[in-house]
């Protein structure tokens, strides 16, 4: 379990470290989503079932989507 | 400053920092050393208090109800937020819909995006169902299974066009489940003063423990609760869509 813990750790570590390195907005949108999946496998490990399903919808899937519909309405304006 | 003096600067206080940190993490108790009482005493009562075989339910849902139903009202109050905002900005720019028009349309969709799409549009709307009926039962519950019923609609976007998603999800019904789902709360909280108890006690029969049935009024405010977290989710998503189809007939490629 140690282990595991571990390399989840470890992964959740190198996930934060790309959403930060990734310059452009619309793909740290998608790296960040990776990363929101990357939390809820960790919850999950730290035997939280609740928090990690309430991370992976809303870490994974409705923050990304914001990001995205947020940027696409700032690209209009610009234009 | 020189680009070499801000270095030095930030690298003495990134090392203090990092000193700082770990003197701190050393001093972390080993995880699953669980100091609290409250927690303890409550997974030894709550299945026999609540019938709730997920405390965690018990907790957010009844024990701490009250704090949950403020959680529903920011989400709620966030949406309504988001609605006024856009929806003022797109009357500015009304103009007569053109149903059939080019540039109404949604670019290209791939068919292995529109088969992938409606093949798991069923899966994800009964799962999501599932997750809030069971709340009570399994980890899930309302917040989490309303937003895997907002991605259901989500995926008919993807995998059709905006206007499809229009049609099978109208407005007024997403502001009706989304208004019906924060007063539902209300209302079952209302049920236990007028049952003599305090607001938001849990007054209904507790039935067996296990059973789809069971835990009293947990089951009807995660209903309640999916209802206003998928409402107000899919609300949000046509906002922004609706904006981008506003600039689409203004003419900009996006």
């Amino acid at each position: 379990m140690i282990v595991l813990e571990v390399v989840v750790l470890l992964l959740v570590a190198a996930g934060g470290t790309a959403v930060v390195l990734t310059r452009d907005p619309l793909h740290q949108a998608i790296v960040a989503s990776f990363y929101g999946l990357l939390l809820g496998i960790l919850f999950l490990v730290l035997q939280a079932p609740d928090v990690a399903l309430s991370q992976i919808v809303v870490g994974a899937v409705a923050l990304p989507l914001m990001i995205l519909l947020a940027l696409a309405k700032v690209r209009e304006r610009r234009q | 400053m020189s680009p070499r003096l801000r270095r030095r600067v930030f690298l003495v206080a990134a090392g203090a920092v990092a000193a700082l940190l770990l003197w701190g993490l050393s001093g972390l108790p080993a995880f699953g050393d669980y100091a609290g009482t409250y927690g303890t005493v409550l997974n030894r009562v709550a299945v026999d208090e609540r019938h709730a075989t997920n405390v965690v339910a018990a907790v957010t849902f009844d024990y701490r109800g009250v704090d949950t139903m403020g959680e529903e009202f920011i989400l709620f109050a966030a949406v309504v937020g988001v609605a006024i905002l856009l929806r003022a900005q797109r009357d500015e720019a009304e103009e007569p819909p053109d149903e059939d028009a080019d540039d109404r349309r949604a670019p290209g969709t791939s068919d292995a995006v529109r088969v992938l799409g409606l093949a798991l549009l069923g899966p994800i709307v009964l799962y999501g169902i599932y997750v809030v009926a069971h709340g009570h039962l399994s980890p899930g519950g309302g917040f989490q299974g309303g937003v895997v019923l907002a991605t259901g609609a989500l995926l008919v976007f993807l995998s059709g066009e905006y206007v499809t998603l229009r049609r099978v999800g109208p407005e007024t019904l997403l502001d009706l489940a989304e208004s019906a789902g924060a007063g539902g709360y209300v209302a079952v909280g209302l049920l236990g003063l007028a049952t003599g108890a305090a607001f938001l006690a849990n007054v209904l029969p507790l039935g067996q423990p296990g059973t789809l049935l069971s835990s009293g009024m947990i089951p009807l405010i995660n209903l309640a609760v999916g209802l206003e977290v998928a409402g107000g989710l899919v609300l949000l998503l046509y906002e922004f869509l609706d904006q981008t189809l506003v600039m689409r007939r203004q003419g900009y490629d996006i």
